[in-house]
């Protein structure tokens, strides 16, 4: 992260006085307590009684700007996910698919899947999240479960490596099917390809003097 | 001459004097064609696309036929990834909008507002926005929902065949990208709405204009619709095609007029409001159908829906003459308005003349927001609104930096295209077609 990247040779916060220019530790919003508020504390009471293996799976909760966020071990995302679809009390028959997050900082969580849930039935919204490291990213699919995961799925993959074991064709969606490297990583920089023409190169962006 | 072979096994390359030299090989051909030729089905695989007028911009079909029924469909996208997600991160979180705005670009007002409302969640100022910056942002939408529905109706009969109706749609779309032109100096891509509100206020007479072209737009959306509900082959070709149901629509997370055509009522703008929706009247369309037909007659019906919903905004706006357009807190709050000068809009001269001539600060502050920005707090937040294709929901990500740290786009053309497989396999080559314009789909959203 701290590496010199991007355009016009800005570095941290892209703060120009310096003033700002303070380190600041990765995204860390604080587990919730009980009461949680609003229907959370409904979702998680029905999650519980549905869910044996509740405090097993669910790392944390963070309730966090109005919006409720579980936490959820890898190996436990389908069982957890059938719950919340299945469970009348619960009912998320939606899922409005996967957005990878990639914290370099976070050592052995370092890649993120966020799955913002909807249920219609009772008109609720929550949001699953699972973390797994960068040397080991494995998410079972939720495909099976929410058959429109599928592209969304292909596209976090495409974007950050994260392989969800189980999807019936994990292949990119997005880049070409031959390319190199996962461009929504942070380590990977901002239209970072040299562009090859007859022969003569054209430095990606990043590397071009006039930039920096 | 001397060789070295690399080891990409689809196109090895060899370095002779000349340079290099690649030859494609996948010397398999022959074998391919014999094997085939055993089979003793009738199976052709036909590519559609990308460049092809009736797959709704450079969307690629493979297609697997027996005679002229599809038994498999999959679509293929990415032709027009452009990065914008990655792109934000790069930039302050109010050029975000400018990005953002041109992922769906019939809709930039629901990508710009999208943007906006999760941002300012993230910030906490959610509750200050200021009545009127609601109003104007209701206001484009709607307006914005108008044109976008237009070109969907439109482009749908002419991939069908129909081509008047896109002349009249089109038509009709110019008259509402005028309106756009009049309020925010731009046709399309307007980044008008800003974190806090808008980037500036209704220009005079704005709201008499606005009437005008409502009541305008009232009557020619008959002739649409007399061109196209009634019309026998337009029928054949829309009813009882693209069938996909309540079950085939939550599993594949698909919404919008989709969605509505199974008969559920759900639209985010009456079970969960933003921007003040709740105070609207208006009624959320629904027809049981599950069909290309149904769906068309649910866009038709929302353009009056929509027009109701201006002519409310724009009596609000009367009341709130005056009212500010955006967030109090100087420390969030774009500095400058806009204006029309000789050469063109930009800053107000008022404002220049004040940070140039009078007020060193108020030039620190000009030069430190527009270059750095402002701070976000750590932390995500999800907004969904209802755009004219389905929920589009942005997902952002701060690391209490003045830029973002990760921006998703839930894209309801990009989750909706799925539901191609579904609704077009078993049908007629022909009909995917009608199924994928019923579908709606922007290729500048879907690949983003």
């Amino acid at each position: 992260m701290s590496q010199d990247q991007g355009l016009f040779g800005v570095h941290g916060t892209g703060d120009t006085s310096g003033f700002g220019g303070l380190v600041r530790s990765a995204i860390s919003v604080g587990s919730a307590e009980r009461p949680y508020g609003s229907y959370f504390d409904d979702v998680a009471d029905e999650l519980e009684r549905a869910y044996p293996d509740f405090n097993d799976a669910i790392e944390r909760i963070v309730v966090d700007r109005g919006e409720l966020t579980l936490h959820i071990k890898a190996a436990k995302l389908q069982e957890v996910a059938l719950k919340l679809r299945d469970t009348p009390s619960l009912r998320f028959e939606m899922c409005m698919g996967v957005s990878g997050v990639h914290y370099p900082e976070d050592s052995g969580r370092e890649l993120h899947a966020v799955y913002p849930l909807l249920s219609l039935t009772h008109n609720r919204r929550i949001r699953l999240e699972v973390s797994v490291p960068q040397n080991h990213p494995h998410i079972p699919t939720l495909v099976e479960v929410w058959g429109g995961n599928n592209w969304h799925e292909r596209e976090t993959f495409d974007m950050f490596g994260i392989i969800f074991d189980g999807h019936p064709g994990l292949t990119r969606i997005l880049m070409p099917d031959d390319w190199p490297g996962h461009p929504q990583r942070k380590d990977y920089p901002l239209g970072g390809i040299p562009i090859e023409y007859k022969g003569a190169t054209v430095p990606a962006p990043s590397e071009r003097r006039s930039y920096r | 001459m001397t060789t070295n072979f690399t080891k990409d096994s689809y196109a090895p390359s060899q370095e002779t004097t000349e340079g290099r030299v690649y030859a494609v090989t996948g010397g398999d051909w022959d074998s391919l064609v014999t094997e085939i030729g055993q089979t003793k089905e009738e199976r052709v695989v036909v590519n559609m696309g990308p460049q092809h007028p009736s797959t709704h911009g450079v969307l690629r079909l493979v297609l697997e036929l027996e005679g002229e029924t599809i038994t498999e469909a999959r679509a293929g996208i990415g032709y027009l990834h452009t990065g914008i997600e990655k792109n934000c991160e790069y930039r302050t979180w109010t050029q975000g909008v400018t990005y953002v705005t041109r992922m769906d670009y019939l809709a930039p007002l629901f990508n710009e507002t999208a943007y906006c409302l999760s941002l300012e969640k993230l910030l906490g100022i959610t509750e200050q926005i200021p009545e009127r910056a609601s109003q104007i942002r209701v206001l484009m939408m709607e307006l914005n929902r108008i044109s976008s529905h237009m070109v969907a109706l439109g482009t749908g009969a002419l991939e069908l065949g129909a081509l008047s109706p896109m002349i009249f749609a089109f038509r009709e779309r110019e008259l509402v990208l005028d309106l756009f032109e009049m309020i925010s100096g731009l046709r399309m891509n307007m980044a008008y709405i800003r974190p806090g509100g808008v980037a500036q206020d209704l220009p005079q007479g704005a709201t008499a204009k606005i009437r005008k072209t409502v009541k305008q737009l009232r009557h020619n959306f008959k002739d649409n619709e007399k061109l196209l509900i009634g019309n026998t082959i337009w029928m054949k070709r829309t009813q009882n095609i693209g069938y996909l149901d309540l079950a085939g629509c939550t599993t594949l997370g698909v919404t919008g007029p989709v969605l509505r055509s199974t008969g559920l009522p759900w639209d985010l703008r009456k079970t969960q409001p933003y921007c003040g929706y709740e105070n609207y009247d208006f009624e959320v369309i629904t027809n049981n159908t599950c069909d290309v037909y149904g769906r068309f007659l649910i866009r038709m019906a929302e353009l009056e829906q929509s027009l109701r919903i201006v002519e409310q905004a724009c009596d609000k706006l009367d009341k709130s003459q005056g009212q500010p357009v955006m967030v109090e807190d100087k420390k969030i709050a774009w500095p400058a308005q806009l204006s029309i000068g000789a050469d063109g809009q930009g800053n107000s001269l008022e404002h220049i003349r004040e940070i140039m001539g009078e007020s060193m600060e108020a030039l620190i502050h000009h030069f430190k927001i527009v270059t750095e920005g402002f701070r976000v707090p750590a932390g995500q937040a999800y907004v969904p609104i209802e755009s004219p294709r389905g929920e589009v929901g942005v997902h952002l990500v701060s690391d209490g930096g003045t830029r973002p740290y990760r921006v998703h786009f839930r894209e309801p053309s990009f989750n909706n295209l799925q539901a191609t497989a579904a609704m077009s396999e078993g049908g007629m080559i022909a009909d995917i077609i009608g199924a994928i314009a019923s579908i709606d789909p922007v290729m500048g959203g879907v690949d983003r």
